[in-house]
């Protein structure tokens, strides 16, 4: 039931606004409104225990395990949440001056540091408002310095095709044709392609390592050299910075900009899809176009830099400082770790993954990339159920709903088919990832004795399997009162 | 171990099940000379309480003064119950909701979001928010040049009354584009554009035409004629909200009078207003709504209602053909994420304020910067920058520099405005004073006390009072 379908007419929210409406007299009539606008008219209880209802139609991490691969979906500590909240900084205006806000910029100053620390970057800023965001950043910034040097034929993003999604379409956003690389079978970047494909038309080369097929990229250094030698800069996608965090850093391997998920890497909430936060890193070379806002410390002081003081910025990405609630609460989670507790996010991420990799094979799965080590995270192909019992990666995942657990995230990357995406993340303990694989192999013995019980899952959840070609077809974007 | 629940006993029996002899044996892929030595610069791990007295002592760094601040986001009362339910871990911790079967909360409050904005903007289609509202402008930008097909020049007049931050924004994002951002001057005497000023830069073919209302002056604009004017051009209307201001104003659907072309094509703006703390700037959401002809042009999440087997009503993430995760390098915009979280919050704000709350609310802030205006315009050295009638801020020119006043202001334990010198240098010694329905007519009254206190002493004073700041 709609929020709208426990609207009465006529009742009030009663004491969370003016009781009376003020003169407005002085405004013209054409330019106010001629009909209120049609809200629901609910009770503020009747608002609290149905968005309370419809929360526990939700899966989350707070109530299930979430191997969502590519996504980090570790815990979000409680304190993150409620010290970002204290009334010291929901109540900052963004364009309090830099004195009086010195709480808040100090933090961001730290947070900077100890990112460009963790990933061996020159330079950060907090700007970005998403990993999308981030990337745009970068990109932009490649075109910058490019543009700076009068290098204006470079019009030409490298990505594998093992890449997001969101790596084309950024690269196309800042105005730049995108070229693929193919990789091989065993997860690293096809070399003697890439050295076809580079030249003096290559702005850069967008990459994730570890890659989105879950495996480190071995050959990162001779890649850095052949892109660096065609003259192109180097981007690293942050998306998997959870496997190798204080381990190795991307400043090392010859990355020239990169882009940090703190809603992934750094524990900040999901929150059912944003806000996140895609905070930028650079190499020396690059730091007069890094995006603004950014916090500089100048003795004791803090204040923002302007366009005046880096002139050659790619400029603004939102109005004021990117997604300052998300930068507290990821400052907050790194304050937690201190530098030992970074190196134990890599190493127990990789340990939770690698094990969970042993115990499929264990059980009978199949491998999307045998014989190697898996990052934080690895892909069992289903293509052998598939043919044999006539059952998708999706039918595997809706099973999992039912029996409690999240799916992993299906379908990607591309290039392998029928695949699962398993991203266990440090903070789930052994008997959570116990408990999923032997639910795997259930469903998995489900396939082969009666594969009807996947086709028709979930069966537990609010609603049954959802009519997406009606959704796009008969579209139903808002409710319409009759 | 911060937030790893491993015991030694577990750690040797997955290492035997992997076969490895350590946890380093797994990043034996990793070329050794590359690897990381201590991360020095990283403080050691703090515990619970050790944080907690950092961050109390810094966020009691923050001011507490009274807050007359504004150009783009207001302080206002936020129920209790908004962030309390928020803050639910199955909302908070959550993923965006591809898997719907198990994210039909967050799918049904979407749906719910989109329909109050639609209901708000009285526009056909809202998607599932933006970053914030300057970047769903840079977005409105880009999906208007997709979107009017009859244009070929990619021009956009931008008037320089919208925000100049968020015209700083969508210049970042679209200049990759070849898009042309032509600016539009206002009327000294008005604060707001004319059609005469638009016409003057409008004599070739025009994509769209972006109108705040409110302007960034406070000032209302006459969005009528100039939706009514651009439709007869074939240019498209992007109308720029403060969706609270849109409980009480003609909301950007109905804008004009021709019933054939009523209401702009695209709105946008940010939601911060409705349930969003000011917290330093974020994060805040932007709404980005628009006519039903320009959906496949819309960017970013919507979501769709629809019927499950057994014909039940459920909800999905729907149109997915336009977005980056399917079209890759042909999608609409390479955003992914939206700001779910404070969508939520949002939605159940508006759901217990009503419409008539938010209409109430709007309406006080309004008659309250009335009440500002009135008592500053009384003192000597303060006076009214424009003619028209404004919403709930108001440019006031002072007879001493603004920078100053607004220090001098501060030490009084008031915020008092926005500077107006930097971006708008012909207006001389400006502020933009704001008022919310949260400061009363006590606050009203110290800011006037302290405004004549700080405008009776002599200029050189003034400054001194700043240096010793």
């Amino acid at each position: 039931m709609l929020i709208f379908e426990h609207s009465s007419q006529g009742r009030k929210g009663a004491p969370q606004s003016p009781v009376e409406k003020a003169s407005v007299s002085a405004i013209p009539e054409n330019l106010l409104r001629k009909k209120s606008a049609a809200l629901p008219e609910v009770s503020e209880l009747q608002a609290v225990r149905h968005y309370t209802r419809l929360s526990q139609k939700n899966f989350s991490i707070d109530t299930q395990f979430y191997p969502l691969g590519s996504c980090t979906m570790k815990y979000n500590p409680r304190a993150c949440n409620s010290l970002a909240m204290l009334p010291g900084f929901l109540n900052a205006h963004p364009l309090t001056p830099d004195e009086q806000n010195q709480g808040f910029l100090a933090c961001m100053s730290d947070l900077q540091s100890m990112l460009c620390e963790a990933t061996g970057m020159a330079a950060f800023s907090l700007a970005p408002m998403a990993g999308a965001q981030g990337e745009f950043a970068g990109v932009a910034k490649i075109e910058a310095y490019h543009t700076s040097r009068g290098d204006v034929e470079r019009k030409e993003i490298l990505v594998p095709d093992a890449a997001h999604g969101t790596n084309p379409a950024t690269a196309v956003m800042c105005g730049f044709r995108v070229k693929e690389i193919p990789t091989l079978a065993n997860g690293d970047v096809d070399l003697d392609a890439l050295k076809q494909a580079v030249g003096p038309q290559t702005a850069g080369l967008m990459l994730t390592n570890p890659s989105t097929l879950g495996v480190f990229e071995r050959n990162i250094e001779e890649i850095a050299k052949v892109v660096h030698q065609a003259g192109g800069l180097l981007y690293y996608d942050g998306a998997n910075l959870n496997a190798i965090l204080g381990k190795i850093r991307p400043g090392d391997m010859g990355f020239d900009v990169i882009h940090s998920n703190l809603h992934k890497t750094f524990s900040t909430p999901h929150g059912g899809g944003g806000p996140g936060s895609g905070a930028v890193g650079v190499a020396e070379r690059l730091i007069p176009f890094l995006p603004l806002p950014m916090v500089t410390q100048e003795g004791e002081q803090y204040r923002y830099l302007t366009a005046k003081d880096r002139p050659q910025s790619i400029g603004r990405l939102s109005a004021f400082m990117g997604n300052p609630g998300v930068l507290l609460r990821a400052y907050i989670y790194m304050r937690f770790l201190g530098r030992e507790g970074m190196v134990r996010v890599a190493e127990f991420a990789t340990l939770n993954a690698n094990y969970m990799m042993a115990e499929a094979k264990r059980r009978g799965f199949t491998l999307a990339i045998d014989s190697r080590r898996a990052s934080h995270e690895f892909i069992i192909t289903l293509k052998n159920e598939a043919r044999k019992h006539h059952v998708s990666a999706m039918d595997f995942a809706k099973r999992l709903l039912d029996l409690g657990y999240h799916a992993p995230t299906t379908y990607f990357p591309l290039l392998v088919p029928e695949c699962l995406l398993i991203e266990p993340t440090e903070s789930e303990a052994k008997e959570a990832l116990d408990g999923f694989m032997d639910a795997l192999e259930q469903i998995k013995q489900e396939a082969e004795t009666n594969p009807e019980i996947l086709h028709a899952a979930p069966q537990t959840m609010p609603v049954k399997r959802l009519d997406e070609v009606r959704a796009a077809k008969q579209l139903d974007l808002a409710y319409k009162a009759n | 171990m911060p937030f790893i629940p491993h015991t030694e006993q577990e750690i040797s029996q997955m290492l035997q099940t992997i076969g490895a002899d350590s946890i380093e044996d797994l990043f034996d892929e990793i070329p050794a000379h590359l690897r990381a030595a201590v991360l020095e610069a990283v403080p050691v791990g703090m515990t619970e309480m050790e944080i907690s007295r950092l961050m109390h002592q810094r966020a009691e760094k923050n001011t507490k003064a009274l807050c007359f601040l504004g150009a783009g986001a207001y302080q206002h009362h936020i129920p209790a119950a908004v962030w309390e339910i928020t803050t639910r871990g199955e909302y908070y911790s959550a993923y965006t909701p591809y898997q719907a079967e198990a994210s039909q909360g967050t799918l049904q409050l979407t749906y719910e979001y989109q329909s109050m904005m639609t209901a708000l903007t009285a526009m056909d289609v809202s998607n599932a928010s933006m970053y914030d509202g300057a970047s769903s402008l840079a977005e409105a930008v880009l999906m208007a040049v997709r979107g009017n097909r009859k244009s070929k020049s990619r021009k956009i007049l931008i008037p320089t009354t919208v925000n100049p931050v968020y015209r700083q924004t969508a210049h970042t994002i679209v200049k990759g584009q070849q898009i042309d951002l032509v600016e539009v001057p206002y009327d000294a005497a008005t604060g707001t554009v004319t059609l005469e000023l638009i016409k003057q830069q409008a004599e070739a073919d025009i994509t769209a035409i972006v109108i705040q209302q409110p302007n960034f002056f406070g000032c209302l604009e006459a969005v009528d004629e100039i939706t009514d004017w651009a439709h007869e051009n074939n240019i498209l209307v992007i109308a720029v909200i403060n969706p609270l201001a849109a409980a009480l104003l003609t909301p950007p659907g109905e804008w004009g009078q021709d019933e054939a072309s009523k209401g702009a094509d695209i709105a946008c703006g940010d939601g911060q207003p409705l349930g969003a703390p000011m917290s330093a700037g974020g994060p805040y959401y932007g709404l980005l709504c628009c006519k039903q002809a320009l959906v496949r042009q819309m960017p970013g999440r919507i979501v769709g209602r629809t019927v499950d087997l057994d014909g039940k009503e459920g909800f999905v993430l729907t149109l997915q053909a336009r977005e980056q995760h399917i079209r890759r390098s042909k999608a609409t915009s390479n955003i992914c994420t939206n700001q779910g979280l404070v969508v939520t919050a949002s939605t159940i704000h508006m759901a217990i304020m009503g419409a008539e709350g938010l209409e109430n609310t709007a309406a006080a802030c309004h008659a309250s910067n009335n009440s500002l205006v009135e008592k500053l315009s009384t003192i000597k050295g303060v006076k009214k920058a424009f003619s028209s009638v404004h919403f709930h801020e108001t440019v006031l020119q002072l007879d001493a520099p603004a920078a100053q006043v607004l220090t001098a202001l501060m030490q009084k334990g008031i915020l008092g405005g926005f500077d107006l010198s930097l971006d708008y240098p012909e207006l001389g010694n400006a502020i933009l004073v704001c008022t919310t329905e949260m400061r009363s007519e006590e606050d009203i009254a110290a800011y006037a006390t302290a405004m004549q206190e700080v405008l009776a002493q002599p200029a050189n004073n003034i400054a001194s009072l700043q240096e010793s700041a």
